[in-house]
């Protein structure tokens, strides 16, 4: 084969296309451990109150991607080792060779040390079987105030849940956003109940209990404590990994001739989980594939935080960037931007009214790459 | 005029209200818009993605 993608999520999907933008002929295999059915997932943390089903999420089967890509698809097919040295990959039972090979991974949801039956939502499959542990329920306890956290304790509100959120920070998105904008976020997400510096333990009979001996009761327990990018097979094989699997500019892994992209990658000690980055390493990566050298180059990318009862959109500065946050707040929004010494602009967090800034003040920051 | 869903991320784009910003002017047809034009919040290109009408 020519070119073998391991992964059938978004960042797998995009390559195969940017590949058939500038070659029609070129041998495609994407293989995935699941069903290489096509789906959204960010929709996953905006559909129940919508009442959208699994099936419902899906854009295009598995079959319909093959046929408009021209491509060959594996679905349910587990990829077990990778041999650089043989330009080989293993699926246990048989052995695939590859001119140059995409590692398009993802991620794995962070497992807290939680004793007992606790969910999280990281695929499709999971999303049906959170589905399925809600209906008839009423109160659910969410373990973690992120992004993802925040988003789905906004959509189930609107779904009729009582709605916990426990997270050992103190405020909500508290990696991404400063003080401010935290706090506003918190008073507009109403309905929910905070606990910030707690601690769940154990989900046991229906009672989630704290390190500080107190313990709620609840019907379904869902962790939204952030993702791990999937490391192990690139590891396994030799390849240079740091939280994600390392590329250089290009893409390339330290293995000759494999590639990595989306929300296993690291680039420069970046890792960013998100569909923006994959839009554009997708680009820089299909013309690498191709012969082509082309560095990859990141512009400021802005998380649009899908939390309608507290409209949110943050781009935070380069971890380790020297500045301070400045905020101004005004009735109905908080407006706080991350600026350096001399005053530039490195990052923002536009809350409420202030999100139509979003544009402008993009156009202002510096490239991340 | 009608409203569409980015079928990735679920921005929604309003003809009624366009994107003046991105200088899209109020009324423009989702048709009208051009095949380069991007979802503003995660990046996917009109091209790849129709969206979808709500
Ligand atoms: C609930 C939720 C909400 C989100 N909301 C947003 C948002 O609003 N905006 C935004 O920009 N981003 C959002 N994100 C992040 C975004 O969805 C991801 O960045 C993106 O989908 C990652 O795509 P990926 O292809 O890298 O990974 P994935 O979609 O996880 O795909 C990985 C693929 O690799 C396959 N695979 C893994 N290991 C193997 C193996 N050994 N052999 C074969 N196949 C394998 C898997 O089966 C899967 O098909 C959200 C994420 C979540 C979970
Ligand atoms: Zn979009």
């Amino acid at each position: 084969m020519d070119i073998v993608i391991i992964g059938g999520g978004l960042a797998g999907y995009q390559t195969a296309k940017e590949i058939r933008r500038t070659d029609r002929h070129v041998r495609l295999l994407l293989i995935s451990s699941d069903s290489a059915d096509f789906y959204s997932k960010p929709m996953l943390s905006n559909a129940l109150a919508s009442k959208k089903t699994p099936e419902s999420l899906v854009i295009k089967k598995a079959h319909e991607m093959a046929a408009e890509l021209d491509i060959e698809i594996l679905p349910h097919s587990p990829v077990e080792a990778i041999f650089p040295e043989k330009k080989e990959i293993s699926l246990g039972n048989r052995s695939i060779g590859y001119s140059k090979l995409v590692l398009a991974l993802g991620a794995d949801p962070i497992r807290l040390p939680v004793e007992g039956e606790v969910l999280s939502v990281n695929d499709l499959s999971d999303y049906a079987r959170f589905r399925e542990a809600l209906a008839g329920k009423k109160r659910v306890a969410l373990l973690g105030a992120g992004l993802v956290g925040c988003e789905f304790a906004n959509d189930l509100l609107a779904g009729g849940f009582d709605v916990d959120v426990f997270d050992i920070a103190s405020q909500p998105l508290g990696r991404l956003v400063p003080a401010e904008c935290g706090e506003w976020i918190r008073a507009n997400l109403k309905g929910v109940n905070w606990h910030f510096g707690a601690n769940a333990m154990r989900f046991e009979n229906g009672m989630l209990h704290l390190s500080d001996g107190n313990a709620l009761p609840f019907d379904v327990v869902l962790s939204a404590a952030g993702l791990k990018p999937r490391t192990g097979l690139a590891m396994n094989a030799g390849m240079a990994c740091g939280r994600g699997i390392m590329v250089d500019r290009f893409l390339e892994t330290s293995s000759r001739d494999v590639y990595a992209i989306g929300d296993c990658m690291e680039i420069e000690g970046l890792v960013q989980p998100f569909v923006m980055p994959i839009m554009h390493a997708s680009k820089a990566l299909a013309s690498n594939l191709l012969g082509n050298r082309v560095a990859l180059r990141f512009p400021a990318m802005p998380v649009v935080v899908k939390t309608p009862l507290s409209p949110t959109v943050v781009s935070p500065p380069r971890p380790g960037s020297k500045g301070a946050w400045h905020a101004e707040a005004e009735e109905g929004g908080v407006k706080s931007v991350f600026l350096d010494e001399g005053g530039k602009i490195l990052g923002f967090c536009l809350c409420g009214k202030y999100v139509s800034e979003k544009n402008s003040l993009s156009r202002a920051l510096p490239d991340l790459l | 005029m009608r409203k569409w869903q980015c079928v990735v991320c679920g921005f929604t784009y309003d003809e009624a209200i366009g994107m003046p910003e991105d200088g899209i002017p109020a009324g423009t047809h989702w048709e009208d818009i051009p095949e380069s034009w991007n979802c503003p919040d995660c990046g996917v290109a009109k091209m790849d993605f129709e969206m979808a009408e709500i």
